[in-house]
C-alpha cells in the first residue's frame, strides 16, 4: 500500500533546511513558495528517507485569484506519496521553475500546462504548445475561458 | 572513404499505417540513421478535460470511454475510483468483483492489440494482428453481452456497475477461460523463438531502470526495464489485495522484452480472473448513490494498472454537481516522454519498432 505522507511532517522537514519556504501543510500535501520550488523538489527528491524519484503527475487547477501547480510524487523505493502545490498569484504573466531537470517526466506535462492554462514554465527546454496550435487565442482550461 | 550526408529532416503521419492513430513525428535523418524526432500531438484533441467541467459526475462517463479507447472499460475504471474516493461511497461486493473480472478481460483485449500492432510493425504483416483479434472478439462479445456495446462500453456507474451479468456471462466466459491459454500457448509457438522477431526487437530500443523511473514511465514498458512496479500490487485499489498473482518483469528494457511482458502479464490476468470466478458472490451490484452527486469541497486522486500503465484521475470537487476540474493522467502521452532518448542512433525502420513496442492510444495522449 503506497503511504500516502503527512504534508505537516514533511513541512517540519522542509523548514529545517529552508526556513519559511512552506505557505500550509495538510493531511497529505503542502503548499510551498514559489521562489523556493526548485530547491524544495531537489531537497524532496534526494534527502535520505524521502527520495520521491518518481512524479506521478503535473498539473494546474485555476482558482480565478491564483494558478495552483499540483505536483504528485511518489518513491518507488519507500512506496510513499505526497502532493506539493505552488500558488501562482500573476494572472497576466505567471511563472514557475520547471522540474524537467529532476523529474523529465514532467516535459509533455509542463507543455500541457503552458498550452492550456498559459502557465510558462522557465528553464524548460522545449516550451511550446502541445495540443493546440501556435496562434490559438486564449488558454482554454482557464475558468474565464468560455 | 566515409559518405557524409546532409541532415534530413522526414515527416512521419499524422496518417500514416505505424503512428497507431493520428500522431505525427518530425524525423531528422542522417542517412538512414535517426538523429533527432520531435513528436507533434493535438490531432484528436477535443478537450475532454474542460467538457468534464460542464457535466455531472455521472455524466462524465461516456467521455473516458473515449480516451483510450482500446481500453474502455478500465478507463471507467479509474474515473469510478476516483468520485468514490472523493465522495465516500461504498461499494458493493459482486460489484467489485465484476469489476474485477471485466477489467482483466478488458487488459487481455488491449494488450492483445497492442502485441498484434507490434508484430505488424515488425514485418509480421497483420497475421499475428488476426490470429489476435480472432480471441479478442470473443472478448468483445462477452462485453456486448454485459453492456450492448462493443468499444465504448459505458458500463461501470459511480457506485457499481450498471447492470447484473446475464445468466449466460459466467458459462460463456469459463468456455473462454478454458480456450485461452491454449491460444497463448499457440503464439508462443509462433512466436517466441522466432528469428525474425528476435533479430528485429532483441536489443534495439533499450530503457534503463533509471532512465524509466526518472521520466515517470509507467506499466508493462516499466516493468520490462526491471523495475517490478504494479499499483495492483503496490497500491492495491479495489479488491486486488484478494488474489494471488505475480508481476513479471523483464531484464533488459527492449523491444524485444516489451513483447514478452505483455504476453506474461496475460498469462497473470488469466490467473486473476480464474480466482475471482470461484470467489463471486451473489448480491447487489449498485450501491444506492443520489443521480446527483454533490461531493464534500476537496480533492482526490484515483488511480488504477491500465494496459499502458498508470491511468488516473485527479478530481477537485467544489460541492457542486460537476467537478471543478478533472486532470487525467494520460499515460501513453507520458510514455511517450523517453521515446527521443531510446530511438536515437537507430535506423528509420527501427524508430517504427521502438514506438510500436511502447503501445500508445491517440485518444489518451490528446484527450
Amino acid at each position: 500500500m503506497t503511504v500516502a505522507l503527512s504534508g505537516k511532517e514533511v513541512a517540519i522537514k522542509i523548514e529545517e533546511k529552508f526556513p519559511g519556504s512552506v505557505v500550509e501543510s495538510g493531511l497529505d500535501n503542502l503548499v510551498v513558495k514559489v521562489d523556493s520550488l526548485l530547491d524544495i523538489a531537489r531537497f524532496l527528491k534526494e534527502a535520505d528517507g524521502l527520495e520521491f524519484n518518481y512524479l506521478n503527475f503535473v498539473t494546474a487547477v485555476d482558482y480565478y485569484d491564483h494558478f495552483a501547480v499540483v505536483y504528485r510524487l511518489s518513491s518507488l523505493k519507500h512506496n510513499h506519496s505526497l502532493t506539493v502545490k505552488a500558488r501562482c498569484y500573476d494572472r497576466e504573466n505567471p511563472a514557475l521553475p520547471s522540474v524537467t531537470g529532476l523529474w523529465q517526466g514532467a516535459d509533455f506535462q509542463e507543455r500541457e500546462i503552458y498550452d492550456l492554462f498559459g502557465i510558462r514554465f522557465e528553464g524548460h527546454p522545449n516550451l511550446k504548445r502541445i495540443f493546440l496550435w501556435e496562434g490559438f487565442e486564449g488558454h482554454p482550461l482557464r475558468k474565464d475561458f468560455i | 572513404m566515409a559518405v557524409r550526408t546532409e541532415p534530413f529532416v522526414l515527416n512521419m503521419g499524422p496518417v500514416h499505417p505505424s503512428t497507431h492513430g493520428v500522431f505525427r513525428m518530425r524525423v531528422t535523418l542522417d542517412g538512414e540513421v535517426v538523429v533527432d524526432i520531435e513528436p507533434v500531438f493535438g490531432y484528436l484533441h477535443r478537450g475532454i478535460e474542460k467538457l468534464a467541467e460542464q457535466r455531472t459526475y455521472a455524466g462524465i462517463i461516456p467521455l473516458t470511454d473515449r480516451l483510450d479507447y482500446i481500453s474502455s472499460m478500465n478507463n471507467n475504471f479509474a474515473y469510478c475510483l476516483a468520485v468514490e474516493k472523493l465522495a465516500g461511497i461504498k461499494v458493493p461486493e459482486r460489484a467489485e468483483y465484476i469489476r474485477v473480472i471485466i477489467s482483466e478481460l478488458q487488459r487481455i483485449a488491449a494488450l492483445l492489440i497492442a502485441v498484434g500492432a507490434f508484430l505488424n510493425d515488425c514485418g509480421a504483416f497483420f497475421t499475428p494482428f488476426l490470429y489476435m483479434f480472432r480471441e479478442r472478439e470473443r472478448i468483445v462479445d462477452l462485453f456486448e453481452m454485459v453492456s450492448g456495446q462493443r468499444l465504448t462500453y459505458n458500463y461501470l456507474r459511480v457506485g457499481g456497475v450498471s447492470q447484473n451479468l446475464p445468466e449466460e456471462f459466467l458459462p460463456a466466459l469459463r468456455k473462454f477461460m478454458d480456450m485461452m491459454p491454449r491460444f497463448m500457448d499457440e503464439y508462443d509457438r509462433l512466436l517466441q523463438q522466432n528469428e525474425i522477431l528476435i533479430a528485429r526487437a532483441k536489443g534495439v530500443g533499450i530503457l534503463t531502470a533509471e532512465q524509466a523511473i526518472n521520466c515517470s514511465i509507467s506499466g508493462p514498458v516499466l516493468r520490462a526495464s526491471g523495475v517490478k512496479w504494479d499499483i495492483r500490487k503496490d497500491d492495491p485499489y479495489s479488491i486486488y489485495d484478494r488474489f494471488d498473482f505475480d508481476v513479471p518483469t523483464q531484464p533488459a528494457g527492449d523491444c524485444y522484452d516489451r513483447y514478452r511482458q505483455r504476453v506474461e502479464e496475460m498469462r497473470q490476468s488469466l490467473r486473476i480472473i480464474e480466482q475471482a470466478m470461484k470467489q463471486i458472490p451473489s448480491g447487489p451490484v449498485r450501491a444506492e448513490v443520489p443521480h446527483l452527486i454533490h461531493p464534500p469541497v476537496g480533492e482526490a486522486y484515483g488511480r488504477i494498472e491500465c494496459p499502458k500503465g498508470e491511468l488516473g484521475f485527479y478530481l477537485v470537487s467544489d460541492n457542486s454537481i460537476a467537478p471543478y476540474r478533472c486532470h487525467i493522467r494520460p499515460p501513453s502521452l507520458i510514455n511517450l516522454t523517453a521515446l527521443r532518448d531510446m530511438v536515437r542512433g537507430w535506423k528509420v525502420a527501427d524508430l517504427i519498432i521502438i514506438f510500436g513496442s511502447i503501445d500508445i492510444t491517440v485518444g489518451e495522449i490528446d484527450r
